[in-house]
């Protein structure tokens, strides 16, 4: 049971990333932070269909993680849903096609090997 | 541009801050109102987890998290915020050991130094955006 949960909260989590980061390129460069120009932002934001789509799957991943924490330990649950990295990064680089060079694969690989150690 | 790269670094810099912090807390408040709340059968009891205190606090720290963590990624990459900040595992551990008597065993030490080796990396050797984007006008 919390492995099936375990890899929809992961898939979901990834996906709602990924769609959310879209969304956000998609819109631009927020530059003015007075509250209400982010008011006018957000009203903006959250008509962007890729956006909604993130915040979708991102809802399914949070509910995921609620019940996650009821069958398992923090110490499990973390760890293993460090795997949205790896993911999240080969997405980045092949469907958002940012510049990952190797310094910031390496960063990243370190920062992942890091995140399990430390949730152990 | 040296002085358009260091504009989107500092402003990269506060926003990432203020990213995980918000994170860091609201998984905190949330995971405390969650241990006090062991059984969830059904949508219902989900729905009233949500109006206990700290749980309420962690969903509205997790908000702030979610809201600043889209503005930055209207300017910043995902490939450079995902590592940046997952500071807040550090954070978490730390504050663990400070506010809770956590002891921190060399294993998770080890991973802290990890962790900060990469966001190093990342954060002092890449810039925040490596893709053109539009400036949405004022």
């Amino acid at each position: 049971m919390k492995w099936v949960v375990l890899a929809v909260m992961t898939a979901a989590t990834t996906t709602g990333e990924v769609l959310q980061a879209m969304g956000m390129r998609r819109h631009g460069e927020i530059r003015d932070f007075r509250p209400s120009a982010l008011g006018r932002a957000l009203a903006v934001v959250v008509r962007n269909r890729f956006v909604i789509g993130g915040f979708t799957a991102m809802g399914v991943s949070f509910f995921a993680f609620l019940k996650l924490l009821t069958l398992t330990d923090l110490s499990f649950a973390v760890p293993v849903s460090a795997v949205t990295y790896v993911a999240e990064t080969i997405l980045a680089r092949y469907v958002l096609n940012e510049h990952v060079n190797g310094l910031r694969w390496a960063g990243a690989l370190l920062v992942i090997c890091g995140v399990v150690l430390v949730s152990l | 541009m040296t002085e358009e790269s260091a504009r989107l670094r500092v402003k990269t810099w506060v926003c990432a801050t203020i990213v995980v912090l918000t994170n860091v807390f609201g998984d905190y408040f949330l995971k405390r109102g969650m241990s006090a709340a062991r059984s969830i059968a059904g949508p219902l009891d989900y729905i009233a987890t949500l109006f206990q205190p700290w749980v309420a606090c962690g969903v509205v720290l997790l908000l702030a998290w979610q809201l600043s963590r889209m503005a930055l990624l209207s300017w910043a990459d995902l490939s450079y915020v995902l590592p940046v900040t997952s500071i807040g595992y550090v954070l978490v551990a730390l504050l663990g050991r400070v506010l809770l008597n956590e002891r921190i065993t060399s294993v998770r030490w080890a991973g802290i130094v990890l962790i900060m080796a990469g966001v190093a990396l990342v954060s002092g050797g890449t810039p925040p955006q490596t893709t053109y984007r539009e400036v949405v006008a004022p």
